[in-house]
């Protein structure tokens, strides 16, 4: 477990994406098999130990140790693994025996259920205060590092000097602890072959494209489909490697995401994995993302959320169907395969995403500035664009060039002003980088409309925080308020992607994914927007619940 | 006598009625002892002021030579009479000149123990046990999940870091009396023999430490130099420093801390530090218990921290306990998000 402590301690204080990577692959290079493959298990959340929970833990430390200071140090603490491993009064003359995650992986899936907690004390009474974390970090399954699956997959692939689509196309061929894809990694062996075809495949991805790009491309070379404001999804159902019948969903970066829509996988009644994007319905046709975050990160997942926010799959695409693998054949060809899948499954979950008529560039330009008329319908609200396809195109890993554009609509933009700054972390821990800004009411005062903490460049940062620290005029901690008055204080130009009615904000809404597009250093607060100007943006479709 | 005839608390802090004398006053008062030198129990605007040489010295430094109408020094060990009331001081092992505060009256001895830890600590001498019947004492990290490893075992993991990115500077937050120094003081012991630079608000107390004797190695002010310069240094800054733009004359800065409270993650992570050093100037939960029996006292009274846990602790062993919740004294080495420029 020392290896695999000493990682966690330091991912968890490692804020760049680089360093972390670098720690990864130090580990995975320096550890040997079977425990990097356990590590890799843990990390990618593919390791559940059916009888070890967070209640064993909390038993054992009501067993071991005072319930009052075990209270008052949980409440100080905040966390459970990390109460109990500083607190535990361990043996220091036996700390740090010999104990292997791989002891301890085999341990959890073999031990009886009433045999574990005599097992995990003795761990934990073998273990240093790190290892101990790292036990029960593992054992909670919430490892919460700040490394994803495909960030640990990209540092297997730095590892094997592979790229990470790569790794991501042979992943589902290994199972834990992996050593058959560590050997291919180290060029001991080769690449493990893919049973099954019911698996994540890495995700084409589009470029993005302006009018003036269009002039060279020729509009019968293409298709072109709403962009929905979903979440990219593959559903991947048929049998698994072993024979039995496997239904799985997983997100854009390969997470298997089944737990938080059971009510999706288990209309799963097709032996195929399709490309789509989930959504939920909502007053007959499609909600915007906002409603659809309401399902996002749900631990658990009540019949209530199921029934208020029900979700479907629009698909636009098919990589295996049965046992053939699609990925070779031009995008028509799929689509027609696509088309008479969906129509023989009624009763799937799913839907075809529609193809949008077009013969040039113009017309397509005019469904875009106009979904509701353009085709889209009632499903307008959730439109954020449109995909232009070629005709031709293969199913590529990655973001291959010339085959996939996405066609944005035009962000919203306001001008407003900014009341308050927040310092940032980690890199940016000496800089005021996370704004809150507002608009003007009709009582003639700023409200705050939101915060945002990109979109200027490191020159321009830099400037802001001077900005910052000398219009200071209030602290609370680490934050800051700044100068706004009607005649000083700094308007920037923020652009979103929506505008929505909240309870939860006191300007009575909320935007999507706002950043800054410009700093209006020219203009004066009194120059910024209204909160009636403001409100124009807001989406016809109704509030959700809650 | 009645312990409480003796000592007893009061909005201004701890009280000793036949003296008229004050124990760390949070309020200017006509006549003052004062533990040691942080600024939370070491106010300037006292009419008198009775400490450590030390102390005094400290106090000087920070506030000027008129920080109190009239000063009087008293060595460890020292005894004198007010009112009554014998008065004497002992190390209390947590900065340079701490003292605990021991009064005895027709018998019954109170000791006043300030800040205090029983760590090894090369800046300042050792916590010396005094044998009492109450013991006030501090709950700074009164909690079972506090026991601190060795402030050299974290100094060596400074170092280990610094040898693995030789090209990034190393910045140290570390509060400007005792920790800063007791950092330096262990990278001499661990064999650092480069420079260490400081930050302008560490100098004159650094300074004064090496007056008194202590080996803070080859101490040199941050000056103006391109970024590359700083390319494998270590810097100490105060908490607040770290927070304002100074950091970013160091090339890519490993942000260091030193602090009990780097025990907690959570902690850690929310200041954005990336290498915690669990260093503390403050007995943990183990030694505070020890130092409560080594003391017999048969009573404790707590001035501030986790009061609650500490008494809990203290009704299981059959001592009396009562927590004063004394207000004012913040605990100097948490930076509790303060601001450049905020008192510390």
């Amino acid at each position: 477990m020392n290896r695999f402590a000493a990682l966690l301690d330091r991912l968890a204080y490692e804020p760049r994406r680089l360093g972390k990577l670098a720690l990864l692959e130090a580990y995975f290079r320096q550890t040997p098999d079977p425990d990097r493959g356990w590590a890799l298990a843990a990390m990618t959340g593919a390791l559940t130990f059916k009888n070890a929970k967070a209640g064993l833990i909390r038993n054992l430390a009501a067993e071991r140790t005072d319930p009052v200071l075990f209270g008052l140090s949980y409440d100080f603490v905040g966390d459970l693994a990390e109460t109990v491993s500083l607190m535990w009064p361990a043996d220091a003359a036996r700390a740090n025996a010999q104990l292997t995650i791989t002891d301890v992986v085999e341990g959890l899936k073999e031990t009886p259920k009433n045999e574990l907690p005599a097992t995990v004390a003795n761990w934990l009474d073998r273990l240093d205060e790190n290892g101990r974390w790292a036990l029960l970090k593992l054992i909670t399954g919430a490892l919460r590092i700040g490394v994803s699956a495909r960030l640990a997959r990209t540092a297997l692939a730095q590892l094997g000097g592979k790229s990470a689509d790569e790794i991501e196309d042979v992943w589902h061929a290994d199972t834990p602890p992996y050593s058959h894809l560590f050997a291919w990694l180290e060029g001991r062996a080769e690449a493990p072959s893919v049973s099954t075809m019911v698996r994540f495949y890495p995700p084409m991805l589009s470029h993005p494209i302006g009018p003036e790009e269009f002039a060279p491309l020729n509009p019968a070379d293409f298709v072109a489909e709403w962009k929905w404001d979903g979440i990219r999804v593959q559903a991947a159902a048929g049998k698994g490697a072993g024979g039995e019948r496997v239904t799985r969903l997983y997100s854009r970066t390969g997470e298997d995401i089944s737990a938080s829509f059971p009510d999706l996988v288990s209309g799963f009644d097709f032996d195929a994995v399709l490309d789509g994007e989930l959504l939920i319905k909502r007053g007959g046709g499609v909600a915007d993302f906002n409603t659809l975050q309401q399902r996002l990160n749900r631990k658990s997942v009540t019949a209530k959320l199921m029934s208020g926010f029900p979700a479907f799959i629009r698909v636009y695409d098919i990589l295996a169907l049965g046992d053939k693998d699609l990925r070779a054949l031009p995008f028509i060809e799929r689509r027609a395969k696509l088309e008479t899948l969906v129509r023989a499954h009624p009763l799937a979950p799913i839907d075809l995403s529609e193809m949008i008529r077009f013969d040039t560039w113009a017309e397509l330009s005019a469904a875009r500035a106009d979904p509701s008329h353009g085709g889209a319908g009632i499903d307008a609200e959730a439109v954020e664009g449109v995909m232009i396809k070629r005709r031709d195109a293969p199913y590529l890993a990655g973001r291959p060039k010339g085959y996939w554009f996405k066609w944005k609509r035009d962000p919203m933009v306001i001008d407003a002003v900014v009341m308050y700054a927040q310092r940032g972390s980690g890199k940016r821990s000496s800089f005021y980088s996370d704004y809150t800004f507002g608009v003007w009411t009709e009582a003639g005062d700023l409200t705050p409309v939101g915060k945002a903490y990109f979109g200027f460049t490191d020159e321009e940062l830099i400037e802001l925080d001077r900005f910052v620290r000398n219009n200071t005029e209030n602290r609370f901690g680490p934050v800051r308020e700044v100068t706004h008055t009607k005649t000083k204080g700094l308007v920037v130009e923020v652009a979103f992607e929506g505008l929505q009615r909240s309870t939860r904000h006191k300007s009575g809404v909320a935007m999507r994914f706002p950043r800054f597009s410009r700093i209006r250093w020219d203009k004066r607060p009194s120059d910024a927007d209204t909160l009636e100007a403001l409100e124009k943006f807001l989406s016809k479709a109704p509030a959700p619940a809650g | 006598m009645q312990p409480a005839h003796i000592l007893h608390p009061r909005p201004e802090g701890i009280y000793c009625p036949k003296a008229d004398l004050y124990i760390d006053p949070t309020r200017p008062v006509a006549r003052a002892l004062i533990t040691h030198g942080h600024s939370d129990h070491a106010r300037a605007g006292h009419a008198s002021v009775l400490a450590t040489p030390e102390t005094l010295a400290i106090m000087a430094a920070r506030y000027g030579p008129g920080f109190a109408g009239s000063t009087q020094a008293l060595t460890y060990g020292e005894k004198l009479d007010i009112g009554g009331v014998t008065f004497s001081l002992h190390s209390a092992g947590h900065v340079l000149g701490s003292a605990q505060a021991l009064a005895e009256c027709g018998g019954t001895r109170v000791v006043a123990s300030g800040d205090y830890k029983r760590q090894p600590d090369p800046t300042c001498a050792p916590f010396e046990v005094v044998r009492c019947d109450v013991f006030i004492t501090e709950a700074t990290f009164a909690l079972p999940v506090f026991t601190h490893p060795s402030a050299a075992h974290e100094v060596q993991k400074l170092l280990a870091s610094v040898a693995i990115f030789p090209e990034r500077a190393h910045v140290v937050g570390a509060y400007a009396l005792g920790k800063a120094q007791r950092v330096m003081a262990e990278m001499v012991r661990a064999g650092w023999d480069k420079p260490i630079y400081l930050h302008g608000a560490l100098m004159q107390l650094t300074k004064l430490y090496q007056e008194h004797g202590v080996d803070c190695g080859d101490v040199r002010p941050v000056e103006t130099a391109p970024k590359s310069f700083y390319a494998g240094a270590v810097i100490l800054g105060t908490p607040g420093a770290l927070l304002t733009p100074w950091v970013r004359r160091f090339p890519d800065p490993v942000t260091c801390f030193a602090s009990g409270w780097m025990r907690i993650r959570a902690r850690a992570r929310q200041k954005g530090v990336e290498l915690p050093l669990v260093i503390s100037d403050h007995a943990d939960w183990c030694d505070l218990q020890r130092t409560i029996k080594d003391t017999g006292a048969s009573e404790v009274w707590i001035t501030h921290g986790e009061a609650d846990a500490l008494a809990h602790w203290c009704e299981g062993e059959g001592l009396k306990a009562k927590a004063l919740h004394l207000v004012g004294y913040g605990d100097e080495e948490e930076p509790p998000n303060n601001e450049p420029g905020a008192a510390a």
